[in-house]
């Protein structure tokens, strides 16, 4: 048995899943937790977590000066990677998670469900997440993915009285689970023509084999289930219909939290585990990332419900990232941590606010119900549009920043024609996010009721997301050295 | 007496004041008080103003090319650093949207009537940004700026404007931004070239950096094919901006539409980033493109010149007149500039000046008979010198110094550019002449159809002339449409070594290629003057 004492170092996850499980306990007991004490006890647990996290990074980072510790740090046989990689997800996937939490609550207090329950799969989803980070073997990862999956079909669905987010659930669900099919038959091909699914151990042998047909076969079926999870071009289908039905903060979550987690394995699959076959599987991810920003971009261009639009502009981002993992240099990788990190505020902001406008009907989910916010709401109207700012790529936000980085990537790795297509779509794409800013400050509209800003939370991290937007455009000095501390191995 | 400038960021402050004021107004100042954001905010400019002059004053015309230089480091792991400097070219560029600043603020008291806290907020911004842009010395800095202007001049279009403000508004967003997105490859392929190596291009490796000045010393070694493709990225933002022919469908739907204000700035200012980019950047990184691609850009800027002048001639609106005015009179200060000579490039660059003030004038001209009769078709007046004749006066003015009659800043701007251009190739010079006569005939007749012959539209009778805010606004221009007229040579002596160094860089690019490659025998006859 591998070190029972290396357990100590999966802290933080164990303490996550417990917090999750104990939620659960408290809503099946009595009356049940209400909304606000779950939710306290959520946040809590999450900033335990990320405590947790700091302190194990500091204890690996000691150790491993002290030579106590392997380096690289591989513990528990091999199979879970305590990197500066993975913290970096770690942290990130934590604060989206919390930040999600204060958007939720009085989401679920509006709309007369149990509380507990939705803060129960919440965690445990997350802890999931916590293993993607850190997961690596092919099976280590595949189940934390599932962990994760599991929990995010029923919240997708959680609104059991409304039909689309049934609907969203269903569709989720089956999509879901065929992607994880075929990701599993992917690495058990790999499985069969190497023998070994710990990544380290895969990338030697795969590039010992020569001439194996099922190598291929493996990874492109490995990276096709990568692909659904990012929501890439044509593995995005299941994306509108779960984002505009799943309940709006889950949909936040999904975007993010869900996607920064399901990069983080791309990368580490692709880096670590295929990285002697990096060569070919460059020119797939540079077609796929094509083909997700020019359709991503160019369906948003027509849609009219905002959940929708935001749905085909993650899609896009994805197409974006995809770059910097494909051109596998140092740039292109700390551009995709970068990129994600000011991709997470800007878009946990947009969703903020409408979620903010949701409620009580202020406006409904269409572009056209913004009409006139901009005399309803000042303030509103001013975030929203520094979010679609960013979103576009227009400076001094993240979203410039991150984009001038990765198609600094691109153009540094001699994938020009990438950057063509990218820089054009992303100005392609400033129709259908000004869309938005166009009703809110050029729209008329009767209503005229200003929208009072009460709910103390929703304010709180729509504003702090502003913050960090701008921030992360004015100052990315620390956060690109944040990034370029948490980097993997080059293939 | 000024001495004082050079210990304080004058550049930061003057760029900043206008993003202060703004915040001011946007945070500390109530929807209610629109009096009060009205006189605060133009108060801003003028402080603005103010701190701009002693620039003008205190800038060494003997000293380095680059003056009131500021640095420090800003994004450290790519190079990129907050650098801020001004040479002749940009010296005068910032002075005239200072100037502008003031002046379409002010025109904008009587114009603008719904939600004036907004607008003064973006017309804060946008000073802020264009001002950033001539004096940023990083090229990241530069695009930034470049950039975060869009924003607030597409909210001024779109919610100011007129019928079709909607359409003008994000066509103008658009059309940029395709352009500026191609730029920032370009500047990343400079950026990577500049470190040593760029796709199958080889160079000296240099430590990373975004720094224009880097990429003057290294660009006549760049070789010349990757020269051309970066020379196209750029071209492609500054050509829009500019607007070249055919780039410049988006300029008569955004002039049309702006409010004054607005129109005054994008016909003052945002044009002239356009030809300030080619001047700045263009010419001197890339020299020996520009020496291959001079018969396109000579031709693009020569039919611009006679297609602007022909369509504005059919026009009858006088907002579009004007609008299609630019095109032509851009055209003029690209073949200036591409003439590659003393006198060409000399011109071009007072050329851009002079354009600013008389067609930013003429914007205004047509925004006070708009105020008053809400209507620009020309078919309404005739007649008016009579009933307005003070504004018809310096309306007068204003179109002889637009078509360049002797004594007034448009001759001295033209005639220059006309003796650079014969001396390039001698077709050059004619056609340009052609179009100075071309509009000489649209800006007359325009005249004479609103001003002269009996006044048939009794809606004309009583129409107040120029009140004494409208006479405060126009008198500058006019005064500085005389003073560039009879007396140039401050402004040639400021932009001296400028042009001198731009004219050295081509030639130095020349020379190597000279030596590298002999066949190139039409870059070396062009660069000849032949």
């Amino acid at each position: 048995m591998p070190g029972v004492q290396d357990y100590q170092y999966l802290a933080p996850e164990i303490l996550l899943g417990a917090a999750g499980l104990l939620l659960l306990l408290g809503g099946a007991i009595g009356r049940g937790m209400g909304n606000r004490e779950s939710a306290l006890v959520s946040i809590v647990s999450l900033a335990l977590t990320a405590g947790l996290v700091l302190r194990v990074y500091s204890v690996v980072e000691a150790g491993k000066a002290a030579h106590t510790f392997p380096d690289p740090p591989l513990i528990l046989g091999g199979s879970f990677m305590l990197d500066g990689f993975s913290f970096f997800w770690k942290l990130l996937v934590l604060v989206a998670t919390a930040l999600v939490v204060l958007l939720s609550i009085r989401f679920l207090d509006e709309g007369g469900y149990r509380a507990s329950d939705y803060y129960s799969l919440l965690l445990l989803a997350t802890s999931g997440m916590l293993f993607m980070a850190s997961g690596y073997t092919l099976l280590t990862i595949w189940i934390s993915l599932e962990t994760m999956a599991l929990a995010s079909y029923i919240l997708a669905g959680y609104f059991k009285r409304e039909v689309r987010s049934n609907e969203a659930a269903l569709k989720y669900f089956i999509l879901g689970a065929l992607s994880s099919g075929i990701l599993l038959y992917g690495i058990s091909l790999l499985y069969g023509a190497t023998g070994t699914v710990q990544l380290a151990e895969l990338s030697v042998r795969l590039g010992a084999t020569q001439g194996n047909p099922l190598v291929p076969l493996g990874w492109l079926l490995l990276a096709a289930g990568l692909f659904f999870k990012v929501a890439a071009v044509p593995f995005h289908i299941w994306t509108p219909d779960v984002y505009v039905g799943a309940p709006t903060p889950v949909t936040a979550w999904l975007a993010v939290a869900s996607k920064a987690a399901s990069f983080a394995i791309l990368l580490r699959i692709f880096y670590e585990g295929l990285g002697s076959v990096s060569v070919e599987w460059q020119t797939v991810v540079a077609v796929i990332s094509a083909a997700t920003m020019i359709w991503g971009n160019l369906a948003a261009l027509t849609q009219e419900n905002v959940k929708r639009l935001l749905a085909y502009s993650s899609i896009a981002h994805a197409g974006y990232v995809l770059i910097g993992v494909l051109a596998v240099s140092q740039v292109g990788l700390w551009s995709v941590l970068f990129y994600l990190l000011a991709y997470s505020f800007i878009t946990l902001g947009a969703f903020g606010t409408v979620i903010l406008l949701e409620r009580r009907e202020y406006a409904g989910e269409t572009c056209a119900d913004y009409a006139g916010l901009a005399r309803r709401s000042p303030f509103l109207a001013g975030m929203m549009l520094l979010f679609m700012l960013a979103l576009t790529g227009i400076p001094p936000t993240g979203g410039f920043v991150g984009k001038f980085y990765l198609f600094a990537a691109a153009v540094q790795g001699r994938w020009a024609w990438l950057a063509v297509i990218g820089v054009i779509t992303s100005a392609i794409s400033l129709y259908y996010y000004f869309r938005i800013v166009y009703y809110m400050y050029m729209g008329d509209s009767d209503q005229t009721t200003p929208v009072p800003l009460q709910a103390p939370a929703l304010v709180g991290v729509i504003a702090f997301c502003a913050f960090a937007t701008l921030a992360l455009g004015v100052i990315p000095g620390p956060f690109i050295d944040f990034a370029k501390r948490s980097m993997l191995p080059l293939p | 007496m000024f001495d004082w400038v050079h210990n304080v960021p004058i550049l930061s402050i003057v760029c900043y004041v206008p993003l202060a004021g703004a915040l001011i107004v946007m945070f500390f100042m109530k929807s209610g008080q629109e009096a009060a954001i009205r006189k605060f905010a133009t108060g801003v400019a003028f402080v603005d103003f103010l701190l701009s002059l002693p620039l003008w004053f205190a800038f060494d015309r003997n000293g380095p090319l680059f003056q009131f230089r500021e640095s420090a480091p800003w994004i450290d792991s790519i190079g990129v650093r907050y650098e801020f400097g001004i040479d002749g070219i940009a010296l005068l560029l910032v002075l005239l949207t200072t100037l502008l600043g003031v002046i379409s603020f002010l025109s904008s008291w009587s114009a603008i009537h719904t939600r004036e806290k907004e607008y003064y907020v973006f017309l804060l911004l946008l000073q802020t940004g264009m001002l950033g842009v001539f004096m940023a010395m990083d090229f990241f800095l530069f695009y930034v700026f470049w950039e975060v202007m869009l924003v607030p001049m597409y909210f001024l279009i779109g919610i100011w404007g007129g019928s079709r403000k909607l359409y003008a508004a994000i066509k103008f967003f658009l059309y940029t931004l395709v352009g500026s997105v191609l730029m920032l490859l370009g500047i990343l392929a400079l950026y990577f070239y500049n470190q040593g190596s760029l796709f199958g291009w080889k160079g000296q490796p240099h430590p990373q950096t975004f720094s224009i000045e880097q990429f003057h010393n290294i660009g006549a070694s760049i070789p010349p094919d990757l020269q051309v493709w970066i020379f196209l990225a750029f071209f492609v933002g500054f050509a829009i901006k500019v607007p070249m022919f055919p780039f410049h469908t988006w300029l008569p739907d955004a002039h049309v539409e702006a409010p004054t204000a607005g129109s005054v700035i994008l016909a003052g200012v945002l044009l002239k980033m356009g030809t300030y980019g080619f001047v700045r950047f263009s010419l001197p990184i890339l020299p020996a493109a520009t020496m291959q691609l001079l018969p396109w850009m000579a031709a693009l800027s020569l039919i611009g010149i006679v297609y602007g002048a022909l369509v504005a001639m059919a026009q009858k609106d006088m907002k579009k007149l004007v609008a299609y005015s630019s095109v032509s009179h851009l055209g003029f200060v690209m073949i200036g500039l591409f003439a590659l000579n003393g006198p060409g490039l000399n011109g071009g660059v007072l050329q851009m000046i002079n354009h600013g003030l008389s067609t930013g004038a003429l914007f205004l001209l047509v925004g006070v008979i708009y105020e008053r009769r809400h209507t620009r078709m020309i078919a309404d007046y005739g007649g008016l010198s009579a009933e307005m004749p003070l504004y018809a006066t310096v309306f007068l003015i204003i179109t002889l110094a637009s078509i360049g009659l002797p004594t007034l800043n448009g001759f001295v701007g033209e005639f220059t550019i006309l003796t650079g251009a014969f001396q390039r190739v001698w077709w050059w010079g004619l056609l340009g002449a052609i179009g100075i006569v071309l509009g000489a005939a649209y800006m007359l007749w325009l005249y004479q159809r609103v001003f002269f012959g009996p006044l048939t539209n009794p809606e004309n009778k009583g129409l107040p002339d120029l009140n004494r805010r409208e006479l405060l606004y126009l008198a500058p221009i006019v005064l500085l449409c005389f003073w560039i007229g009879l007396y140039p040579r401050p402004f040639f002596r400021v932009l001296e070594k400028p042009v001198q160094y731009v004219m050295d860089q081509v030639k130095r690019a020349n020379a190597t290629a000279v030596a590298a490659a002999p066949a190139a025998a039409p870059v070396r006859a062009l660069a000849a003057g032949e």
